[in-house]
């Protein structure tokens, strides 16, 4: 058995110093002790991205890391996408464009679309499958997903 | 069913040095711990039988990608990410590129490291078939000092390797000798990205005129373990590269290997498949 120790991060540019068993998944700890439920479970294996979140500025499942290697490290989920109440142009666009259904997988897509446009302001349609292709829709919405951050692209 | 996180020890060491003192000093007891791509799957699916791990993802001494006039040399802890980046793998190492790329998915790829994909052992690992066609060495370490080895050789058996447990691997070497060389990679799976492969393809060739100079081809979930296909490239040395010669490397590779029926696709799939892709291979190598 072991014990917690303290693991000192940053969530959305808050502080935050937890107790926390080393092996601890990020997404417990975000969904559970921080109540940002804003992240999702969907497999709890790597395939489905919709526990992604961005780890110093990379998309991570946080369902794969342990709290011993967030230790020192600045996450970004969902709820630290917009800025106060304005939301980030592929939120809107997910809005205006039909790019959320049932939801659980929209945290992820767009966590994934956001790091896409950071790093790559004009991506092509492939470039943007491929920022995608890690995180699932089983409402078979994709189009509508694909077509949404096109448009926020536009903006 | 999910593990009980609270029997689980990841501890964090600061420098290679500590890590390797803490394997040397209780033999098997600490295991290391890298991106967590695979154990993290295994731990929340309750199989992850091996309690206590040493968390090697912060130590710099095994990231980074070294360019000298021989050798391009890749720390353990070097991402798909860092792989798919660096500009002298993309232009002398296609295939590994490319298995980086069809590794997951970007979240996925910005953890997993080629280290980890090398002594996690998986036969269906992605990056493997591609370091054996290249001829990768590898380096372990321990206290007592360091170890270069041909990758080619070092597993011997499903999940079992050439090293002991007070070794780390810390190093990736390839030799910049692919310049002439023909590249042909092809993870076979069930969908472009995210998806296991069901065989996995790496091979190169160098041709003298018609014939077969050289030739270097390695599989992935056709066997226990990603091989090289050595009675097939001796089938194919020397060999003029015409329909003859096709058939009998085909042959031979259908007796080389030894695929089995799982989840993800069945063994005779996997043959006819290992074998249209050295047939394609060879095909696009001779035009």
């Amino acid at each position: 058995m072991t014990t917690k120790t303290a693991i000192e991060f940053t969530v959305n540019g808050e502080s935050h110093t937890l107790e926390v068993f080393p092996m601890a998944r990020l997404l417990d700890v975000l969904r559970e002790e921080l109540r940002l439920t804003g992240t999702k479970e969907g497999c709890g294996e790597g395939e489905c991205g919709a526990c992604t979140v961005r780890l110093n500025g990379e998309i991570v499942n946080s369902c794969l890391v342990p709290m011993a290697q967030v230790a020192g490290a600045n996450i970004t989920t969902i709820e630290g996408v917009a800025h106060g109440d304005e939301l980030h142009a592929v939120q809107q666009a997910f809005i205006e464009h039909g790019g959320a259904q049932c939801g659980i997988c929209t945290p992820g897509m767009i966590l994934a679309a956001v790091d896409l446009l950071e790093r790559n302001p004009q991506p092509t349609e492939a470039d943007i499958r491929n920022g995608l292709a890690g995180n699932l829709c089983r409402c078979t919405g994709y189009m509508k997903i694909f077509e949404s951050v096109v448009r926020a692209c536009q903006k | 069913m999910r593990a009980y996180i609270p029997s689980y020890q990841l501890t964090t060491v600061t420098s290679l040095d500590d890590a390797l003192a803490l394997i040397a000093e209780e033999p098997g007891v600490w295991r290391p711990f890298a991106g967590g791509t695979d154990l993290m799957v295994l731990l929340e699916a309750g199989k992850l039988p091996h309690r206590n791990y040493v968390n090697i993802w912060p130590l710099r001494e095994l990231r980074g990608i070294e360019i000298d006039s021989d050798h391009v040399t890749l720390g353990a802890l070097t991402t798909y990410t860092d792989v798919q980046a660096n500009p002298v793998l993309q232009q002398e190492f296609p295939m590994l590129c490319q298995a980086a790329s069809e590794t997951g998915g970007l979240a996925i790829q910005n953890r997993g490291t080629l280290g980890g994909n090398i002594v996690n052992a998986s036969p269906a690992a992605d990056s493997p078939p591609a370091l054996l066609a290249y001829d990768a060495e590898i380096e372990l370490v321990s206290r007592g000092g360091s170890r270069w080895i041909p990758y080619n050789g070092f597993h011997t058996g499903y999940k079992q390797m050439n090293m002991r447990v007070d070794e780390l691997l810390t190093r990736i070497r390839l030799p910049r000798t692919t310049s002439d060389l023909k590249h042909y990679y092809r993870k076979v799976g069930t969908r472009k990205a995210q998806a296991i492969s069901k065989v996995c393809f790496a091979a190169v060739l160098r041709r003298d005129g018609v014939r077969v100079a050289e030739t270097r081809i390695a599989l992935g979930s056709v066997a226990p373990i990603v091989l090289r296909a050595k009675q097939t490239e001796d089938a194919l040395r020397g060999q003029e590269l015409n329909d003859e010669t096709v058939r009998l490397a085909r042959e031979t590779l259908l007796r080389e290997i030894a695929p089995i029926d799982d989840v993800r696709s069945t063994a005779s799939y996997r043959l006819r498949v290992a074998a249209n892709l050295l047939v394609d291979f060879l095909m696009t190598a001779r035009s």
